[in-house]
């Protein structure tokens, strides 16, 4: 009797305190979760109340579908050099922000800035720069570079969402490398200082290394965030033109809302999920073999 | 003395160009903003022949201001935004909080296998969950289109980080012995959370509250899917109505952007530090 009493207070104990949050997270991630890898075997359509069993159908279409890949192609090219360009511009703007320099929190602040407006208004702020500021500049200065449409040539579109993203993330890894840069003890510098290193030597063997951490953590959230870049996509080019910007993440929707295949899709949006995991486990695995104890 | 001065003159150029590199830096930092809020005073035939200009040839206007405000309705979208944002932000603090707390204290294994279910499922991208959601709670339970489900929503997605920095603050900085003495006195489990841990946990509840309140405020993809009535519509999604129904008229499109981030401006303004520390714990954390 009394192990029952204690059995039920358990339970009531688990319900007010865990219950809404359990029920909430399986609800909306772990319910969907799964049956999004049941609906990659069928060929519903998003209307329909029935949906018939199609096997591995989506799987072999997933594989035909050329157009597929090549916008997982151009996800990996807008990330390599995205994911590159942000964190090195952001850590040589931590470096000179934590240099002793006036005015550090402005310039912190201010560089920070793009990331407190969602992608969706960022991308419709920067259409309007490349479409009548930068023309303007270009008509004015006469520079190649600026004198042409950015975002209706299919070779520079790609770039200027590179570019955007870019602009925006490195305000955001700088102030992650700021953390780290001020988390190095100030005499291990001086004595590589007094030991005859210059300053780039005594960045190279002990700034960088006592930041391998660091550089893990901001490797893994700019490839993260850029594989799956959506917003800014679409108020910025929205796959245009030709599709030559159309990312994966634009293309599961488009796949799954607008060609109403919703099993298709979702296989795909599998498959992002899956090459995402794998480089971003990568990435921190070798990023752990680095890390050194100051 | 040679030495000193040698060394001073290298410090002051080395000063220069850090400072220098900076400013040139910040300007092209800050030129897309600049560029909207010079625009969004000018009249439309102004934005298009002199965009760089900082006073149009026509002068300057507020008419753009009042035209994108009624049409995009920015009262009732305002309070929705605010409405969800707010109440996804307390729903998500109360909850979790709660969650890692009970985890945290009672090692029963069912809690230990959730718990680990949740860490494992911070890698899931949006993307994957996005098509059976709308399948699930959309074509199956018609749920979408009221602002509760939306509300839900955000605070399922959010559990799963939330719970884990409460979890790891609690486990590190709550001593238990408070706790004991608080059940001696004839506290229950409730009050001894509410009256004592909670309070306790302030750093990490503030830094979750501006986490989820940017995120919230600026989400647009979820709610995209779950509200389609317009009447419903958060800002992020009212600027792309009106760039599709506008599209010719850049001088609304400039002062709606303005308008929708404007109130984020001058919160960031105020909390500048708390937000930026948050920021930086949140994403080291994780």
């Amino acid at each position: 009797m009394q192990n029952q009493n204690k059995f039920y207070y358990k339970i009531a104990m688990f319900c007010s305190f865990a219950g809404p949050s359990v029920f909430l997270f399986a609800a909306v991630v772990i319910a969907p979760f799964i049956f999004g890898i049941y609906l990659t075997f069928t060929n519903w359509n998003g209307i329909s109340s029935t949906m018939s069993f199609s096997g591995k159908a989506n799987y072999i279409a997933l594989l035909k579908d050329t157009a597929f890949w090549v916008s997982m192609g151009k996800t990996i090219f807008y990330t390599f050099f995205s994911v590159i360009l942000a964190n090195v511009i952001a850590f040589f703007l931590a470096y000179l922000v934590t240099n002793h320099v006036v005015g550090r929190n402005f310039f912190r602040a201010v560089f920070f800035t793009p990331n407190l407006i969602g992608g969706i208004v960022l991308g419709y702020i920067w259409k309007f720069v490349f479409n009548k500021a930068v023309l303007t500049v270009g008509k004015m200065t006469g520079l190649p570079l600026f004198s042409s449409a950015w975002l209706s040539d299919p070779d520079k579109a790609l770039w200027a969402l590179i570019l955007v993203s870019v602009w925006q993330l490195s305000g955001f890894l700088m102030l992650i490398y700021i953390a780290g840069l001020t988390g190095i003890p100030e005499d291990l510098k001086s004595a590589a200082l007094i030991d005859g290193c210059n300053s780039w030597q005594s960045m190279k063997h002990v700034t960088i290394p006592l930041m391998a951490g660091t550089f893990t953590i901001c490797f893994f959230l700019s490839i993260t965030r850029c594989f799956v870049t959506y917003d800014l996509n679409l108020s910025l080019t929205a796959g245009q033109p030709y599709n030559s910007t159309k990312l994966a993440a634009m293309y599961v929707y488009n796949m799954a809302f607008e060609s109403k295949n919703y099993g298709l899709g979702q296989a795909e949006a599998l498959v992002l999920f899956l090459f995402v995991s794998a480089v971003a486990v990568t990435q921190v695995l070798l990023g752990k073999q680095k890390e050194v104890e100051a | 003395m040679d030495i000193n001065k040698k060394g001073y003159i290298e410090r002051q150029t080395s000063f220069f160009i850090t400072m220098a590199i900076l400013i040139i830096s910040l300007i092209i930092y800050i030129f897309p903003f600049a560029m909207v809020i010079i625009n969004s005073f000018k009249e439309k035939r102004d934005i298009i022949k002199e965009p760089l200009a900082i006073i149009g040839s026509r002068g300057f206007t507020f008419d753009n201001y009042v035209n994108a405000f009624f049409k995009m309705r920015f009262p009732q979208t305002f309070m929705n935004s605010l409405a969800i944002t707010s109440c996804s932000v307390l729903l998500i603090i109360i909850t979790t909080s709660m969650c890692a707390y009970f985890f945290v204290r009672m090692n029963y294994k069912i809690n230990r296998i959730i718990f680990t279910i949740m860490i494992a499922s911070m890698v899931i991208p949006f993307q994957v969950i996005m098509i059976p959601l709308v399948s699930i709670y959309g074509a199956r339970l018609s749920m979408l289109n009221h602002r509760i489900t939306l509300i839900l929503m955000h605070t399922g997605f959010s559990t799963a980080m939330s719970v884990f920095l409460y979890h790891s603050f609690i486990k590190t900085s709550i001593p238990l012995s408070l706790e004991e003495a608080a059940k001696l006195d004839g506290c229950s489990r409730y009050q001894i959370f509410f009256r004592i841990v909670f309070p306790l946990l302030t750093p990490t509840t503030v830094t979750l509250i501006i986490l989820y309140a940017m995120g919230i405020w600026n989400d647009f993809l979820l709610p995209s899917l779950v509200l389609t009535k317009k009447e419903l519509f958060t800002l992020p999604i009212a600027t792309q109505v009106f760039y599709g129904t506008y599209s010719t008229d850049l001088g609304l499109i400039m002062s709606s952007l303005i308008m929708v981030v404007l109130p984020i401006i001058i919160l960031y303004i105020f909390l500048q530090r708390h937000i930026v520390a948050g920021i930086v714990a949140g994403a080291v954390k994780s």
